[in-house]
């Protein structure tokens, strides 16, 4: 059973201008949310993917749809009730949020105090979360002293304390450097794999998803155009949005300009040739070409691997006589992608934003 | 000089009095204006606890008084003081009249740097499944603690411009004995000294404040 479940969720606000059609910051979401995912959920500032993480945890109520957080339909729950529910969900933000007027400990003692711990417990777990976060030495140390990473460390120690089943990251790294943002990807990479904690991750830089997620939903004006494992959108986007994303990541055919460019660089007719696990090895492309006496130099393109599964575009320049040119491809196509560049194409289709599928 | 030395009893005492006053019309308004402030930041829109009308009725009784001014409304006042007080002239009375005053300034003080404080870090207290008055009394009071005493501390400086005035209706203070026995009778000195005094007080009370507030925000 899913850990959370949306069935035709939707959030409207009412307008800020007079007589107009409410806002709908959330359309019709439909996902699922499986126990042990790290979900990733990716669009453009204002797709609606912080209103949705903030209908999860009942930060704001569902306007109509239900909404299925561990076993319980919140969407039916009291004020009351809510407020468990949300102790029972962890939440980081990308201005981490901690409380100013509060040292470290302080911050992560919160949660445990408003669950009512006893004093004794809080502070053994206090303890072990700061180790966990490797912070013990800032205990006593109030947030404005740390620098970024550290406040995001100290947010992930806070939202963990009451050991919560599923964590919300909300652009939890966007406000980070690379190199801080590597490191607090790992920590929630450690958080989901040692404790088995369903993370769900809003972000608009796809190098997350790419890092962190298993599966991912692409928004785009408050619905999830494209969803599914990580490996699949990546390695075959079908949504304009989801393959402008995976292209900010993914170097993969080469955009008009780049075309042009190439084809001006260098002789013969530009293929790109797309793998995917499971499809045939770029061996076996390199061995036709050979066998049939024509030339290649690779000019673009690359290798990616997903949690263990490799994809990739390679575009070749080939040189030799058209003929032997068209029958290595057909013979080529048998086994996998294949799209010619230039004008007088017939292999393929490209597309504009660099996806050809 | 001689004319001071001749009134330095009339002088302490007046300077007793204004302490004294400055004193009970802060505790009162200290309290009323928070409550005030916090009542204001709980029913606004968007807050912790949202009620239109409350907010309304808040804010238009807020707004009502706050433009009054400080002498007319000591006057305004009197009726009521008398019923709360027993008298509507003397210290007490005057004290009485800073005090409610006050209460209406202090609250939109209160306001201002509740509302001033992080809706992120409400927001992260509410996702970890806070309800209204806990955040309230223990995130947003804490968060904005530092500036609410620097909030305060700017009201006590008010306070003390304000008891002069309650010399009107014979509260006496040293805004009085300045204006009485230095201002009307030709005596410089006699005036100077009482002002001076006063600045010394604002000073003291803004320096503290001012520490006690960056002791609280740690800069």
């Amino acid at each position: 059973m899913p850990i959370v479940s949306l069935q035709g969720v939707t959030k409207t606000y009412p307008t800020t201008a007079r007589d107009g059609a409410p806002v709908v910051a959330v359309d019709d979401v439909t996902l699922e949310i499986a126990q042990g995912d790290v979900f990733g959920i990716i669009g453009y500032s204002g797709a609606g993917k912080s209103t949705l993480v903030r209908l999860i945890n009942a930060l704001e109520p569902t306007t109509s749809g239900h909404l299925v957080v561990d076993g319980v339909d919140i969407t039916t729950l009291s004020e009351r009730e809510l407020r468990k529910v949300r102790g029972g969900i962890g939440m980081i933000f990308q201005q981490f949020n901690l409380f100013s007027a509060k040292t470290v400990k302080a911050n992560i003692a919160y949660p445990l105090k408003l669950a009512g711990w006893a004093k004794a417990d809080i502070e053994v777990r206090v303890a072990e979360l700061l180790a966990f976060v490797s912070l013990s030495d800032k205990a006593r140390a109030f947030p404005e002293q740390l620098s970024g990473g550290q406040k995001q460390r100290v947010g992930i120690a806070r939202a963990l304390a009451t050991r919560p089943a599923i964590l919300l990251a909300d652009e939890a790294t966007s406000a980070l450097d690379p190199q801080t943002t590597h490191e607090v990807l790992e920590l929630l990479a450690r958080v989901n794999r040692e404790q088995g904690v369903t993370i769900v991750v809003i972000t608009h830089e796809m190098d997350v998803i790419q890092t962190l997620a298993t599966k991912v939903a692409v928004m785009e004006n408050g619905r999830v155009v494209e969803q599914g494992d990580v490996f699949e959108v990546f390695s075959n986007p079908q949504n304009p949005a989801s393959q402008r994303f995976v292209g900010t990541v993914i170097k993969g055919v080469p955009s008009p300009a780049e075309q042009a460019s190439l084809q001006a660089r260098h002789d013969g007719r530009l293929v790109t040739f797309s793998f995917r696990d499971g499809d045939s090895s770029q061996a076996q492309v390199f061995l036709d070409l050979a066998a049939a006496g024509l030339g290649f130099e690779l000019v673009y393109g690359g290798i990616n691997d997903i949690r263990g599964r490799a994809f990739g575009h390679l575009t070749l320049a080939i040189r030799g006589a058209d003929a032997a040119i068209d029958a290595t491809l057909k013979k080529i196509r048998g086994h996998a992608t294949v799209t010619e560049i230039g004008s007088d194409a017939p292999a393929g289709t490209t597309s504009s934003e660099g996806g050809v599928r | 000089m001689d004319r001071l030395i001749e009134l330095l009893p009339d002088f302490w005492q007046a300077a007793l009095e204004t302490l004294y006053m400055t004193t009970f019309a802060l505790a009162m308004a200290g309290v009323i204006g928070t409550l005030i402030g916090i009542g204001l930041y709980v029913t606004r829109p968007g807050g912790l606890l949202p009620n239109r009308p409350v907010s309304i009725l808040i804010s238009f009784l807020v707004n009502f008084i706050r433009p009054i001014p400080f002498v007319i409304f000591i006057a305004v006042l009197q009726p009521f003081t008398r019923i709360v007080i027993g008298t509507g002239i003397g210290i007490n009375a005057g004290a009485f009249a800073i005090g409610v005053a006050a209460s209406f300034a202090i609250g939109r003080i209160v306001e201002q740097h509740l509302v001033s404080v992080s809706p992120g870090v409400i927001e992260a207290a509410r996702a970890m499944g806070a309800g209204p008055w806990r955040i309230l009394l223990t995130v947003a009071m804490p968060e904005a603690l530092g500036p609410l005493i620097l909030g305060y501390t700017f009201i006590v400086v008010a306070l003390i411009d304000m008891t002069a005035m309650a010399g009107l209706v014979g509260g006496g203070g040293l805004g009085a004995f300045a204006q009485v026995y230095g201002f009307r009778q030709f005596e410089p000195v006699v005036m100077w000294a009482a002002i001076i005094l006063i600045v010394v007080f604002v000073h003291l009370v803004q320096t503290f404040g001012t520490w006690l507030a960056r002791r609280i925000m740690r800069r």
